[in-house]
């Protein structure tokens, strides 16, 4: 019988270290304990955009960077039955299996991948679903994707079924970490207590560095030990529930200070912390340094799941354009404000704009960073200031317009500004929705590699 | 009495769910928690973060690690698909509250942080 799981983060977010999970791969290794590892790859938007890619080319639509994140850890994990969870899936977890299949293929390893879908509500059925749950919906034209939040139970199914690697799409965050400790202990699922234990420490792991020091420097005041390379948590938990953090070998900390601030990010009341697997507490809990980088969160506990399940539903969101350009020295500000009024006049009326005046040291300073290695020298940051202008409206034509009178300003504007800079985007909105459980069917298909 | 800035007392972080934005503030010495319960209020922090109109503030308190949660309604200008803010998450603002001054007794001074070699 297992009597503890290590659950390591390799990523917390799609943007996150190419290299922070082989550190975390070495050492689950070298444990010689059982282990998991995680990858969270999906923020509120990351899907829309997956699911735009998906619209142009059917076997794209995961995560852009699930090669070069998995190629150096695959065959370790896969050979010490580490398994890998990640939600780097997507908007397609099928195309994201394949390229996983392959590059096992490649590394000459046979695995098994789960791959759970279910999550996308995008159909007629699931439409019809979420119609009845909100009047608040745009027209389904400009519906770009929908998904409900799966919790851990096909998780649990996968590696029950063998998965040594779980790639799903829109699963609660913390359901990565409840469902390889679901499946190690056996833990019911209205076990609330334990679900909600195993869900907070899957929120610790699920920002990767956040809890270990990542997100966290304050020169002087809140000083982190190598911040450049900041090894990733990894959660030692107990079949009993209980759990400690620590982290991957390299820089970075965890003491509880780190460990307050992820325990609380995102939270809102301490006490329903809502999952679809659990409504976890952290009401009463308390945070006890047990050792260096090792911390033991007490004192959580969880209750009675939510009925229903979260669906965040993106859509088109107009477009989001931003202009810039930089006043230097004497009455800059002035100038800057100049400039954003005359922006502001001779823009189209019916887009919304916005503008600010950024500065310290900008356009004084060298390519070689001297005058950067002496900012605090240059007196007073407000003469180096830099205008921005936000456009956003429905009418691409319309914001390009207003745009372009950011870019006449070389010309047309106050004296000597310089440094325009301009970019233009389709945007994604996003909302949700709530809808009852019984109309969200998890589905699990497992897919062998061979090499 | 003197007053300080919460920077020097407690440490922060801001996490955002559409328009909606917590901050956690968690004093750095247990003792300080109790200044922190008097002194930051919601109507403190509701007046700290007027210029973004929050339509509520609500303050969730966790003795046991002697911080204080806040939670504050629409203070994003429709969150990070529809702000035209460059932080359209609202990642900065910790450290706007960190910026409020409070009051302090001069026998809670000592657990004051002051810079230790930082920039």
């Amino acid at each position: 019988m297992v009597e503890r799981l290590l659950v390591g983060a390799g990523a917390g977010y799609s943007g996150d270290r190419i290299e922070a999970p082989i550190a975390v791969v070495r050492d689950l290794k070298a444990s010689g304990e059982r282990a998991a590892i995680i990858f969270e790859t999906l923020g509120e938007r990351t899907l829309a955009l997956a699911q735009l890619r998906r619209r142009e080319n059917p076997q794209l639509g995961y995560e852009p960077k699930l090669r070069p994140l998995l190629t150096p850890v695959l065959k370790d994990c896969v050979e010490n039955k580490i398994a890998i969870v990640g939600n780097f899936g997507a908007g397609n977890p099928p195309a994201a299996a394949k390229l996983i299949a392959g590059l096992a293929a490649e590394q000459k390893v046979r695995a098994r991948i789960g791959v759970v879908t279910g999550d996308d509500m995008l159909g007629p059925e699931g439409l019809e679903v979420l119609r009845a749950a909100s009047n608040e919906l745009p027209d389904d034209r400009a519906l770009v994707s929908a998904n409900a939040y799966l919790g851990a139970a096909p998780i649990v199914e996968a590696l029950g079924e063998g998965a040594d690697i779980v790639v799903t799409g829109r699963v609660a965050d913390p359901a990565l970490t409840l469902g390889p400790l679901i499946h190690a202990f056996g833990w019911a699922f209205d076990d609330w207590h334990r679900l909600g234990v195993g869900t907070m420490a899957g929120h610790l792991l699920e920002c990767g560095a956040q809890v270990t020091g990542g997100y966290f420097a304050d020169p002087g005041f809140k000083d982190v030990p190598e911040p450049e390379n900041i090894g990733f948590p990894i959660a030692n938990i107990e079949r009993s529930g209980d759990f400690v953090i620590g982290k991957a070998q390299g820089g970075g900390l965890v003491d509880r200070r780190t460990v307050a601030e992820q325990l609380l990010y995102e939270v809102h009341d301490p006490a329903a912390y809502l999952t679809p697997d659990v409504t976890a507490d952290i009401g009463n809990a308390s945070i006890v340094e047990v050792g260096k980088d090792r911390v033991r969160v007490d004192g959580i506990t969880g209750h009675q799941r939510p009925d229903t399940l979260k669906v965040t539903v993106c859509y088109d969101g107009g477009w989001l354009a931003e202009g810039e350009i930089s006043y230097y020295g004497p009455n800059a500000i002035a100038r800057a404000k100049l400039a954003a009024e005359v922006v502001r006049k001779r823009s189209p009326k019916n887009i919304r704009i916005r503008c600010d005046i950024i500065g310290v040291l900008s356009v004084l300073g060298d390519d070689g960073g001297t005058s950067f290695a002496g900012i605090d020298a240059f007196g007073e940051p407000t003469s180096d200031v830099r205008l921005r202008v936000a456009f956003a409206g429905d009418d691409k034509s319309l914001v390009e317009r207003g745009l372009q009178e950011v870019e006449a300003l070389y010309c047309a504007g106050p004296a000597a500004g310089g440094g325009i800079r301009l970019a233009l985007r389709p945007r994604i909105a996003a909302t949700s929705c709530f809808i009852p459980r019984s109309a969200v069917t998890p589905r699990v298909e497992i897919v062998e590699a061979r090499p | 009495m003197i007053e300080l800035e919460l920077h020097a007392l407690a440490h922060a972080r801001t996490g955002d769910k559409g328009n909606r934005l917590n901050v956690s503030l968690i004093a750095y010495e247990p003792a300080i928690y109790p200044l922190l319960v008097k002194h930051v209020t919601e109507t403190a922090v509701a007046m700290r973060f007027i210029h973004r109109r929050p339509s509520a503030v609500m303050r969730y308190e966790l003795p046991k690690m002697h911080a204080l949660n806040f939670v504050l309604d629409d203070v994003l200008d429709g969150g990070v698909t529809q702000a035209l803010n460059l932080d359209s998450h609202g990642k900065t603002l910790s450290f706007h509250l960190l910026g409020l001054r409070i009051p302090v007794p001069e026998d809670l001074v000592k657990h004051a942080r002051t810079n230790r070699g930082g920039n």
